[in-house]
């Protein structure tokens, strides 16, 4: 443990409380559960699914942590939390002191809080897990709360900043990878502008997840924080086709975080898929996200299936189908070629669309699709599917069974078999080095790719992965650009 | 926001605006185009660049009023300001020394058009521009074409100017002529569609620039998607020009009604 944590964990209040409770006592207490709003009142409106901790449950909730001496919790996250510090933090009432502590390390708490897969990360290590094969301490759920909480207090903490260095970094992307990235820059005392595409911020955070999971305004208010600390933010503008390398370098900026994203969506590429009514998760999402199609006010068009079907089995799949039955979809469902044991989404997601009557078609996989005399779409063949040996994923391979296949009757189809990354940056920056999926090659550890002045991470590294994996790409890139700039620039 | 400096209708339903866009103005090519929003409800339209005046520091776009995204951005005076706009996007156009190039742009196809006819006439070609349109008050741009051109044919559905008839005679009637190296052409789906087939029974090689429904304009969300030579291909980021022949313009057709 680094000597860091040893110190804050050394702290008076903190053996206080230690003493205050009995391990015996703490381990007995049960998991929190998270407030949920009543499926059928959920899967008629946008209002967040998940309703957050009442002080009450949070406080209970914290007393279960052991504050171990060595905490592997913090190993699980990528952006090393100090999670012990904040809980015990919520234990003595510091709820404000508890939100400090996750902006130490953390950019976007309120978002993470909400949208990590915690269960593969912090709490697989926490020792309930390991050592007691017990639930793990709910850090998910009291992250969100200790962020909550601070945001409703009305006093939003600013972290501290570096007195400015003058030194220019350009961002590419306002998502997860890009903000992260930033803060810990500006932290350091930068002068940080990040770039964004869209006519909004916030990346995959904006157009991708959807309202019922992460709030606008969350993402809102992470921003502004951001802002406050000084980094500046310049939407409507493309590096690479807006301002180029050359202009950026001319403009004083001395080196260049990528966090473009994975901004292309696959297809399957069976016959009729580009008939109407067959779109992209990306599409639909955006549509629905980012322009507010179902807004009746809102100019941009989605359509409404009676009869949707999600190709995919993904977190960004349970989004796609949550979001067509909120939209007033009588049949909302999961169409994936493997069994529910393979997907890849969250077992929180998998639970809550079933409760919201999402119907799973596991072992099924798109053949073609028919469509009616003006091009829309009218059925699907499935193939049905059985699991043989385990691939390259160590997942167990669908193969087809043969001659099994069922028509399923749909208006409305979302192809959510993954996405590939963003072509714009690769194509116009020389000096990268690309892999043939398109994704930049960058030094693990440093996140510095083959040109010494441009790092990257998130999806344009990763091809597909999560929002706090891309967060832990941004941290991990500016200490090394940090890092890099002092020796070649004092 | 980008401000509005100029205004100027061409019939009552095609408008040309100059608009302030300093780092488009500086990096845009013959081909690229821009995604423009009006309101906070807006939609996000691609509109192909007009021109470009780099010391101005703006671009010009022409637009007819179709739909309700185009008239929204019709209705703003000079002095107002587009919500959002950004670009410039895709590929820029393939310019050089062909030989003889016929540039076939129909109605409002014309204003993209004309970067390309000034490119591919710098770069040495004997340009013929064909122009079509229903009649005479659609007929945009034509001075300017003309200054650039070796020769303009203009069609008329109605005969009202120019010659009568489609667009394709007057293709047609070139490549019976003269040896033809390339033909580019821009306008109604429809009509891109008539002037591929055309050229096809000629072996003229054709690039046609694909106008489809778009969301973000970046690659990201496969609204515009196309099928090119079999296999799909997203206008924003593979076009918008493609090999005419090769283009699925039934699809393409089908595929523009999706909203309606």
């Amino acid at each position: 443990m680094s000597d860091y944590l040893q110190a804050e964990r050394a702290q008076e209040w903190r053996e206080a409380l230690r003493k205050s409770m009995k391990n015996k006592d703490r381990t007995t207490i049960p998991r929190v559960k998270m407030p949920e709003v009543d499926p059928e009142v959920r899967s008629r409106t946008y209002d967040e699914v998940n309703l957050g901790l009442t002080v009450e449950l949070a406080t209970g909730e914290s007393h279960r942590c052991l504050d171990c001496v060595d905490p592997t919790c913090i190993t699980g996250c990528p952006v090393e939390i100090n999670i012990p510090k904040f809980i015990k933090n919520i234990e003595r009432g510091a709820f404000l002191e508890a939100a400090r502590t996750l902006k130490e390390t953390s950019a976007l708490p309120a978002v993470c809080g909400r949208v990590c897969p915690q269960e593969r990360q912090c709490e697989s290590q926490c020792f309930y897990t390991l050592k007691l094969k017990k639930e793990p301490v709910a850090i998910g759920h009291l992250e969100r709360f200790a962020a909550d909480y601070e945001r409703m207090s009305g006093e939003l903490s600013v972290p501290a900043t570096a007195s400015p260095n003058g030194i220019r970094i350009a961002v590419v992307g306002s998502g997860p990878a890009g903000l992260a990235f930033a803060g810990d820059m500006v932290k350091y005392g930068y002068e940080v502008t990040v770039f964004e595409a869209l006519h909004e911020l916030g990346g995959v955070l904006r157009y991708g997840i959807p309202e019922f999971r992460l709030p606008n305004e969350i993402v809102d208010i992470e921003i502004d924080g951001l802002r406050k600390m000084g980094v500046r933010f310049e939407t409507n503008c493309i590096i690479g086709k807006t301002i180029s390398r050359e202009d950026l370098k001319e403009e004083g900026y001395r080196a260049i975080f990528v966090g473009s994203g994975a901004g292309l969506p696959n297809f399957m590429n069976i016959p009729g898929e580009n008939l109407n009514g067959i779109m992209s998760c990306n599409e639909y999402l955006t549509r629905v996200n980012l322009m507010q199609a179902a807004d009746p006010e809102s100019d941009t068009p989605v359509h409404m299936g009676r009869k949707v079907a999600v190709i995919g089995g993904g977190n960004t799949a349970m989004d796609a189908v949550r979001t067509a039955r909120r939209l007033g979809a009588e049949r909302a469902m999961i169409v994936y070629r493997r069994s529910e044991e393979e997907m890849p989404a969250r077992i929180e997601e998998i639970k809550h669309a079933k409760e919201e009557g999402i119907e799973f078609y596991t072992l099924h996989n798109p053949l073609r699709y028919e469509g009616d005399e003006r091009g829309r779409v009218q059925r699907m063949e499935l193939q049905r599917m059985e699991l043989g040996a385990p691939d390259q994923s160590g997942r167990r391979r669908p193969v087809p069974v043969e001659g099994d296949t069922v028509w399923l009757e749909v208006d409305e189809v979302i192809v959510s078999v993954g996405v590939s990354p963003n072509p714009l940056i690769p194509q116009s920056f020389s000096g990268l080095e690309v892999t043939d999926w398109g994704t930049i090659v960058v030094n693990q550890e440093t996140m510095q790719s083959a040109d010494e002045l441009i790092y990257a991470g998130g999806d344009i590294v990763r091809g597909g992965a999560t929002v706090i994996l891309a967060m832990g790409d941004g941290r991990r890139a500016a200490k090394a650009m940090h890092k890099h700039l002092q020796q070649v620039h004092p | 926001m980008n401000r509005i400096v100029g205004k100027e209708y061409f019939s009552d339903r095609v408008v040309k605006f100059e608009v302030e866009a300093p780092l488009i103005a500086r990096s845009r090519q013959a081909g690229h185009f821009v995604i423009v929003r009006v309101g906070k409800k807006g939609e996000r339209v691609p509109y192909t660049i007009a021109s470009a005046d780099p010391q101005k520091g703006t671009i010009t776009l022409v637009i007819q009023r179709v739909g309700k995204s185009s008239e929204k951005v019709c209705q703003l005076e000079v002095g107002e300001y587009l919500t959002d706009m950004v670009g410039p996007l895709g590929k820029a156009t393939h310019i050089e020394n062909f030989g003889t190039v016929v540039c076939a742009g129909g109605g409002v196809g014309v204003a993209p058009m004309l970067p390309i006819i000034e490119a591919m006439k710098e770069a040495g070609n004997r340009v013929i521009s064909v122009l079509g349109a229903r009649s005479k008050d659609l007929i945009i741009l034509e001075d300017q074409v003309r200054a650039h051109s070796d020769e303009v044919i203009v069609m008329t559905d109605d005969g009202s100017y120019g010659e009568k008839g489609l667009i394709t005679q007057g293709v047609e009637k070139v490549i019976l002529r003269e040896k033809v190296d390339l033909c580019v052409t821009i306008g109604p789906a429809i009509m891109m569609k008539f002037v591929s087939q055309l050229t096809k029974k000629y072996e003229v090689p054709t690039i046609a620039s694909l106008n489809t429904i778009m969301v973000d304009g970046t690659g990201m969300c496969g609204a515009c998607r196309v099928t090119v030579g079999g296999k799909t291909k997203f206008v924003c980021i593979d076009g918008p020009e493609f090999d005419a022949h090769q283009v699925d313009f039934d699809e393409m057709l089908m595929r523009l009604k999706a909203y309606n």
